[in-house]
């Protein structure tokens, strides 16, 4: 499913909505959950999963092309994991 | 970091101020967004949401776990776990966003 057919699955049981609604409202969740771990911030939705942002220190890496070491800086990566509810869904429960 | 968390009421509160719906209407189109993204990767489809990442289900084997605490073996089933990926512009943004 990609988000144009999550926008019109919606949209189909919303006939109150026009397209141009849910489309603002999917973006929306995506935009404030995306908004919220750019300011380092945990979006927790229980039964669905948390998204939350991990530090990665800083390496040396190589380039496996040539080989040649080159520095990588810390950086903060998103990160999610799955809530309890949805994965045992996942395994028929 | 501020180390606040958002929740359901956050999102919802966001349509209502975004879109105009009333808050009970925008806690609904929360759950209606959530849902369908859970029953796709529940049918074992991959939900790629451009701009923000992709989810998708994987299947593990089952292998031999081990008690850390007893170091008595456990027997881990196969079973089905989900997997998210960032979109680059998600990276970019956290990475910025976070920057020491």
């Amino acid at each position: 499913m990609i988000r144009s057919e999550l926008i019109q699955k919606i949209a189909d049981e919303s006939p109150e909505l026009t397209l141009r609604d849910v489309e603002n409202i999917v973006g929306t969740v995506f935009d404030e959950i995306t908004g919220a771990m750019a300011q380092g911030d945990r979006v927790e939705l229980r039964g669905f999963g948390a998204f939350s942002v991990k530090s990665r220190d800083s390496r040396t890496g190589r380039n496996p092309r040539t080989g040649e070491s080159v520095d990588v800086d810390s950086k903060h990566v998103p990160f999610f994991k799955t809530g309890k509810l949805l994965r045992d869904r996942l395994n028929g429960k | 970091m501020s180390d606040k968390t958002l929740t359901r009421m956050d999102l919802a509160e966001a349509i209502h101020n975004e879109v105009g719906l009333s808050r009970n209407e925008s806690a609904a189109m929360v759950e209606k967004v959530l849902g369908h993204i859970s029953d796709a990767l529940v049918r074992g489809e991959t939900v790629k949401i451009s701009s923000f990442g992709t989810f998708s289900v994987r299947d593990k084997a089952a292998r031999v776990g081990r008690n850390p605490k007893t170091g008595e073996e456990v027997p881990i089933l196969p079973r089905r776990v989900l997997t998210f990926r960032p979109s680059h512009l998600m990276k970019d943004r956290v990475a910025a966003g976070n920057k020491d």
